[in-house]
C-alpha cells in the first residue's frame, strides 16, 4: 500500500474549506426577501459551521476516490475483485435466468398484493421503461444525443387525445363502447410518432454530435410549443380530458381496475420491448448502429450507408415513444402539453445515462429509480432534482458508463485457463 | 374463460380493496406544496389544519375526529394523478383540493370514479362545474367567467373603453380568462384589436408592447400570473404608455405590488369579494398569524371556507358516504369567512362573487361592488 | 415604418441581453468544445449575488453609484469563483472523456445550482431594484428605447469589442486560439491548457454575471429559474452565429433578437418561442456550422 500523505490530504482539504465557506457564503449563509422596495438580508450563523465541515470531509472523500480512480496497483486489485464478482453473478448463467424468472414473477404478481397507488406508480415507472429503451436506441446503440425524445412521447399521447376528441363522439352514437378507441390509438400513435421520427431526421441527418443534440432539443420546443398554441385544434393548455380506459369485454372499468388492467398491457408491452431490444442489439442493424456510434468515418468506408442508420435508429426510437404515450394518455387520462417539457426529455435521457448506456438492465433500472424513488420519498421530493443533478455529474465522473455497463459479449473458451486471463485483461 | 378471468380479477380486487370501518374520518387536502406554485397551496393546508383543530376540540363532525391527509401534486396533472390513487387508497371520505385547474382536471376523473366529493378553493376552470362532467365537484370560489364578466362589465361601464388588447400567458387558467374576456367584450361591442400570448420567464416584451402600442388599444387585459404583469406594467410605463391595465386574480396578490414596485400603482385587478368585515374571516386570519407567525397567503379564506363547508355536510347529515355529503352541501347553508354560503346543483358556489380592485398608494382597494 | 423601427430597436436590445450570455457559451465552447449547460446559471447566480450583496448596502442607506460599483464585483467575483469550481469538479475530471458524458454532467450541474438556489433561497419572484442611471436625454425617445435597454448595448459592445482584442492581439488570447485548434498539440508547443482554461472560464462568468445584473435591473426582478430560459436562448443565439466564434455569438444574437421582435410584431407572440428554433433549423441545414462557423475538419 502506497504512502498516505496525510499532509497533502490536510493541506488540500483544508484550502477547499476555505474556498468553499467563501463561496457558499452568499447562497447557504445569508438569505434575502424583499419587502416593499427594500431589501432584507438574514443570516443563518448555523451553516458557517456545517459547511467548512462537510467541505472539509468531502474534498477529502474527493481526493481520495479520483486518486483511486486514476490508477496504480489499487486499481488492478480493484479490477480482480470486480472480476471475480462479475463471473460469480453476472455471468453465470444458472444466477441469471433465476434472478430474470423471479423479476418476471414478482412484476407479474405486483398489482395483486400491493394497493391501486402502488401499482399505478408502477404503471408509469413501467411507461418510462419504455421511454428509456426507446432512447437508449438512438442514445446508447447510435450515439447520438437526443434532446427531443419527449416530442414523440406528445405524438403517441396526442393521437389517441385527438382521436378521442374528434372522432370519440361517433363511437357514442354508434353504441361501439369508446374503450376500443385504445386499441386502435395503439398502432396508430406508434405510426404517427414514426412520421414524426422521419420528419425529424431530416435535418438532423447532416449534423453530428453538439449540432444535432441542438436540433433535437429545437424539435421537441417546437411540438410542444405547436401542442400549446395551436388551442383550437390541441386542446392548448386546457389539454384533452377523461380519455377513455381501455376496453375491457364491456365491464365498466372503475379505476381499482383499470389500474390492473393497464398494469398487464402496459408489462406484456414492456416484456415484448425488451425482448425486441435485445435481438436488435445482436442483429445487423445493432451493430451498423454502434459502428456508427463508435465512428462515422470508419463506418461509412465499411458500406454501412449512415443515411439509412440513422433514420432507422429514429424511427425506431419514437415508434417506441409513442407507443409509451397512447399507454400513458390512458392511464392519466388527462394530457396536456405540460407533461412534455424539455425536463422530460432530460429525465428520459437521466434514466439512460444513469442507468447505464447501451445496456437493457441499466435502463430498467434507471427508470425505476427515477421515477420510484421521488414517488416513495415524497418528504425529501425538494431535494430531488438536486440529488439527480448531483448523481449525474459524480456518476459521469466515476462511472461513466452507467450503474450497470454495458457489457459487450465475450467469447469465452472454458477450456483454456491461460487464454482466459488474458482475454479477461484484454478486456 | 371470460368468467373465470372475471371472476380472478374481482377475488384478487376485493383482496386488494377490503377496508375496515375507520375510526376517524379521513379529510384529503392536495395542491401544490413544493416547487413554484407552492405559495399558492400551502396556505390551503394551514386554512385546513385550522378548522379542523377547531372541529376537533369540539368533538368533531358526525362524532368522530377528523384527520387530514395531506398530499403534494406540485400543479402537475400526471402527479395529480398519483395523488388522487394515494388518496382514494387512503380512504378519505372527501378531499379539499386541488389547486390549480390542470391537476384538479387530472384528478377529478379518478375522484368521480371513486365517488369521492371534491371541493376546491382556487380552481376556477368553468367547464370543470358547467360542463356537467363532474358531479362530484364543488368549489369555493366563482369560476373564470364570472371574473371575466365583472371585468368587462367595468372596463366598459366604468373605464370607457372602446377598444382593448387582451394578452395572456397561453397557459389554462390566463388563456381561459382572456378568452372569456374577449368573448364578453365582443358580445358588448367592445373591439378587441389585439389578442395574443406571451412567454412566461422570457425577459423582455418590449416587441408585444410594441405591438399594442401600434395597435391603438386604449387599455389592455391580462390573463395570467404577476410576474409576466409585473414585467409587462413596468415595460409599458418605461415606454410612456399609459393606459389601464385590467388583470384577473393571478395578480390579485401582495407580491405583484412588491415585485413592481412603483410600477404596480394604478393597475386593476379582479379579485374575489372583500371580507375585511366579516367576523369569521378575522378570527381565520388572526388564528393563523397566532399559529404560523405571519399573514395568509392566497386562497386562505376559501380553503377555510371550503373545509368547513365539507365538514359541516358530514356533521349534519351525521354520514360520511358520497350521497349524504354532496345532498347535504348542496342543501345546507353555512357561515364561512366568505359569507353564508350553499352550492347549486352543478357545484359552483352560492353567495360568493369577485370585486374589481385597484392599486392606490401601494395597496388593493376596492373600486367596483 | 415607425412601428418597423421600434421593433428592429426592440430586437436590438434583445438581441444584446442574449448577446452577453452567448458570449461565454461561445468562449467555452470553442475551447473545450463543451455546450456548458450551467452557464445559465452562472448567469443567475451572478445576478443573484448581486441583489444579496445590493439588498445589504441599500439597507446601509448607501450611495446609488456605489452600491452599483460594490454589487457588480462582488457579482462578477463570485460568477467568476462559481464557474471555477464548477469547472475543476464537474468538468476537468471528464476532459479526455467522450464528449456526451461532459454534456450530460454540464446538464446535472445546471440543475444542481439551479435547485441549490431554490432550495436556500426561494421560488417566489423578487425584485430587483435597478441602480442603473436613467439617461435624461434619452426621455425624449423612451417610446423607442429606455435607459438600461440604451446601457446594455453600449456594454454589450464594449464587452464584445474588449474580447476580440484580447483574442486577437494578447497573449492569451493566442493561447486560447491554439487550444481551441488542436489541444494537443498546443499542449506539445508550452501552453498550459489548465490556465487557459481557467481564464475562458473566469472571463465566460463574468460577462454572464454583468449580463444577468443588467437584464434583472431591465425586468426589475429575479427567480432562480431565469438561468434555464435565457441559457436556452442565448445557446441557440450562439449556435445560430458559429459556435467557437465570438462575432458569430453577437451576430447570432441579434439574428435571434430581431427574428423574434419581427416575428412578434408582424405574426403573432404566441408562436415567438417557435421562431428561434425554425430559424435555428433552417440555418443549420443550409449552412451546418451556423453563419460564421468554421467547418470543423473529422480526422480519421
Amino acid at each position: 500500500m502506497e504512502d498516505f500523505n496525510w499532509k497533502e490530504y490536510l493541506k488540500d482539504s483544508f484550502i477547499s474549506m476555505l474556498w468553499f465557506s467563501l463561496l457558499l457564503f452568499p447562497m447557504l449563509v445569508m438569505k434575502i426577501t424583499v419587502k416593499g422596495g427594500m431589501a432584507d438580508v438574514t443570516y443563518r450563523w448555523g451553516y458557517l459551521v456545517v459547511i467548512p465541515v462537510s467541505a472539509f470531509i468531502l474534498s477529502a472523500l474527493w481526493k481520495y476516490f479520483r486518486e483511486r480512480q486514476q490508477g496504480g496497483d489499487k486499481a488492478d486489485k480493484r479490477g480482480e475483485i470486480a472480476a471475480l464478482f462479475r463471473r460469480t453473478f453476472i455471468e453465470n448463467r444458472t444466477v441469471k435466468k433465476v434472478s430474470i424468472i423471479s423479476a418476471i414473477l414478482i412484476m407479474a404478481f405486483y398489482p395483486v398484493f400491493s394497493g391501486m397507488y402502488n401499482t399505478n406508480v408502477m404503471i408509469s415507472a413501467l411507461i418510462y421503461i419504455m421511454l428509456g429503451l426507446g432512447l437508449n436506441i438512438v442514445l446508447g446503440l447510435g450515439g447520438m444525443l437526443h434532446l427531443g425524445h419527449a416530442a414523440f412521447f406528445a405524438v403517441g399521447a396526442y393521437t389517441y387525445g385527438l382521436f378521442f376528441k374528434y372522432a370519440g363522439q361517433f363511437f357514442v352514437d354508434a353504441g361501439i363502447s369508446t374503450g376500443w378507441m385504445f386499441w386502435i390509438a395503439l398502432p396508430a400513435g406508434g405510426i404517427m410518432a414514426a412520421v414524426f421520427g422521419v420528419l425529424l431526421s431530416l435535418p438532423v441527418l447532416r449534423l453530428r454530435g453538439d449540432y444535432l443534440a441542438i436540433v433535437t432539443l429545437a424539435f421537441g420546443e417546437i411540438m410542444r410549443m405547436v401542442l400549446q398554441n395551436w388551442g383550437n385544434v390541441t386542446g392548448g393548455a386546457t389539454g384533452i380530458s377523461l380519455i377513455p380506459r381501455p376496453w375491457l369485454f364491456g365491464i365498466n372499468v372503475t379505476p381499482r381496475l383499470a389500474a390492473v388492467y393497464i398494469y398487464y398491457i402496459v408489462f406484456a408491452f414492456v416484456i415484448i420491448s425488451i425482448i425486441t431490444v435485445s435481438r436488435l442489439e445482436n442483429s445487423r442493424i445493432g451493430r451498423a448502429w454502434e459502428a456508427m456510434r463508435e465512428d462515422e468515418i470508419a463506418c461509412q468506408s465499411m458500406g454501412i450507408d449512415l443515411v439509412r442508420n440513422k433514420l432507422t435508429a429514429f424511427i425506431l426510437g419514437s415508434v417506441w415513444a409513442g407507443v409509451a404515450g397512447v399507454l400513458f394518455a390512458s392511464q392519466t387520462t388527462y394530457i396536456n402539453p405540460d407533461s412534455f417539457t424539455i425536463w422530460e426529455s432530460i429525465l428520459i435521457l437521466c434514466i439512460v445515462v444513469l442507468g447505464g448506456t447501451g445496456s437493457i438492465s441499466g435502463v430498467i433500472l434507471g427508470a425505476l429509480i427515477i421515477k420510484l424513488l421521488p414517488e416513495y420519498m415524497r418528504a425529501f421530493a425538494q431535494y430531488r432534482l438536486l440529488v439527480f443533478g448531483l448523481a449525474l455529474v459524480l456518476m459521469m465522473i466515476f462511472r461513466p458508463g452507467g450503474i450497470i455497463k454495458k457489457v459487450r459479449k465475450i467469447y469465452r473458451f472454458p477450456l483454456d485457463e491461460e487464454n482466459d486471463a488474458a482475454a479477461e485483461g484484454q478486456n | 374463460m371470460k368468467k373465470l378471468l372475471l371472476i380472478a380479477m374481482a377475488v384478487l380486487l376485493v383482496l386488494a380493496g377490503c377496508s375496515k370501518e375507520s375510526k376517524t374520518i379521513k379529510l384529503g387536502v392536495a395542491g401544490a406544496h413544493s416547487g413554484d406554485l407552492a405559495s399558492y397551496g400551502i396556505p390551503s393546508v394551514h386554512a385546513a389544519e385550522l378548522v379542523v383543530e377547531m372541529y376537533n376540540a369540539n368533538g368533531g363532525a358526525a362524532g368522530k375526529k377528523i384527520e387530514l391527509v395531506v398530499e403534494d401534486d406540485q400543479c402537475k396533472p400526471e402527479i395529480a394523478t398519483n395523488t388522487a390513487s394515494k388518496l382514494v387508497g387512503a380512504e378519505v371520505v372527501a378531499v379539499m383540493g386541488h389547486i390549480c385547474s390542470g391537476a384538479t382536471k387530472a384528478a377529478l376523473g379518478i375522484y368521480k370514479d371513486s365517488k369521492i366529493p371534491t371541493i376546491s378553493p382556487s380552481a376556477t376552470n368553468p367547464p370543470l362545474t358547467q360542463s356537467g362532467d363532474y358531479p362530484n365537484f364543488f368549489r369555493t370560489i366563482a369560476p373564470d367567467d364570472a371574473q371575466a364578466n365583472l371585468a368587462v362589465d367595468f372596463i366598459i361601464k366604468s373605464l370607457n373603453l372602446k377598444k382593448v388588447a387582451i394578452l395572456h400567458d397561453k397557459g389554462d387558467y390566463g388563456k381561459g380568462f382572456a378568452e372569456l374576456c374577449k368573448a364578453a367584450a365582443e358580445a358588448n361591442g367592445v373591439e378587441v384589436v389585439l389578442f395574443e400570448g406571451v412567454n412566461p420567464g422570457a425577459p423582455d416584451y418590449s416587441a408585444v408592447v410594441n405591438k399594442i402600442g401600434n395597435s391603438g388599444a386604449a387599455g389592455v387585459v391580462w390573463g395570467g400570473y404577476h410576474p409576466e404583469a409585473s414585467k409587462l406594467v413596468q415595460q409599458m410605463k418605461d415606454k410612456g404608455m399609459n393606459i389601464p391595465f385590467v388583470s384577473d386574480d393571478g395578480v390579485k396578490d401582495d407580491t405583484f405590488i412588491e415585485v413592481a414596485g412603483k410600477y404596480a400603482e394604478g393597475v386593476y385587478a379582479t379579485g374575489p369579494i372583500d371580507t375585511s368585515s366579516n367576523p369569521m374571516a378575522i378570527k381565520a386570519i388572526a388564528d393563523h398569524k397566532a399559529k404560523y407567525g405571519d399573514e395568509p397567503g392566497a386562497f386562505f379564506l376559501n380553503a377555510y371556507a371550503a373545509t368547513v363547508a365539507v365538514l359541516n355536510a358530514i356533521e349534519k347529515s351525521g354520514k360520511t358516504d358520497y350521497d349524504s355529503i354532496t345532498n347535504a352541501l348542496r342543501s345546507e347553508y353555512v357561515e364561512t369567512p366568505l359569507g353564508k354560503i350553499s352550492f347549486d346543483s352543478r357545484g359552483d358556489a352560492i353567495g360568493i362573487g369577485f370585486s374589481v380592485y385597484q392599486v392606490q398608494n401601494g395597496k388593493y382597494v376596492v373600486v367596483n361592488q | 415604418m415607425d412601428y418597423f423601427l421600434k421593433l428592429l430597436l426592440s430586437g436590438t436590445a434583445k438581441g444584446s441581453i442574449y448577446a452577453l450570455i452567448a458570449l461565454g457559451y461561445t468562449m467555452v465552447y470553442g475551447i473545450i468544445k463543451l455546450i456548458n449547460f450551467a452557464h445559465g446559471e452562472i448567469y443567475m447566480i451572478g445576478a443573484f449575488v448581486a441583489l444579496l450583496v445590493g439588498g445589504t448596502l441599500q439597507s446601509a442607506g448607501v450611495n446609488p453609484a456605489v452600491i452599483l460599483v460594490v454589487s457588480t464585483l462582488a457579482a462578477v467575483f463570485f460568477a467568476a469563483a462559481y464557474g471555477l469550481t464548477m469547472e475543476k469538479i464537474a468538468y476537468k475530471p471528464l476532459r479526455t472523456a467522450p464528449r456526451l458524458s461532459v454534456l450530460i454532467s454540464a446538464i446535472g450541474m445546471s440543475m444542481f445550482l439551479q435547485n441549490l438556489v431554490l432550495l436556500s433561497q426561494t421560488e417566489k419572484y423578487l425584485s430587483f431594484p435597478s441602480f442603473l442611471p436613467e439617461f435624461l436625454f434619452l426621455k425624449p425617445i423612451r417610446g423607442y428605447i429606455n435607459s438600461t435597454q440604451f446601457i446594455i448595448l453600449i456594454i454589450t459592445s464594449i464587452v464584445m469589442v474588449l474580447l476580440t482584442l484580447l483574442i486577437k492581439f494578447t497573449l492569451i488570447g493566442k493561447a486560447m486560439r491554439a487550444t481551441s485548434q488542436d489541444r494537443e498539440m498546443a499542449q506539445l508547443v508550452g501552453i498550459n491548457i489548465n490556465s487557459v482554461i481557467t481564464v475562458t472560464f473566469i472571463i465566460g462568468s463574468a460577462t454572464a454575471a454583468i449580463g444577468g445584473i443588467l437584464i434583472c435591473s431591465y425586468m426589475g426582478q429575479i427567480n432562480y429559474y431565469i438561468g434555464f430560459i435565457a441559457g436556452i436562448k442565448a445557446f441557440v443565439a450562439a449556435v445560430l452565429g458559429g459556435i467557437g466564434s465570438i462575432p458569430g455569438a453577437v451576430l447570432g444574437s441579434f439574428v435571434l433578437g430581431w427574428t423574434e421582435s419581427l416575428g412578434t410584431g408582424y405574426i403573432s407572440s404566441d408562436y415567438e418561442d417557435s421562431f428561434a428554433f425554425i430559424i435555428l433549423i433552417l440555418i443549420l441545414t443550409v449552412k451546418p456550422s451556423g453563419i460564421l462557423g468554421r467547418k470543423e475538419n473529422q480526422k480519421v
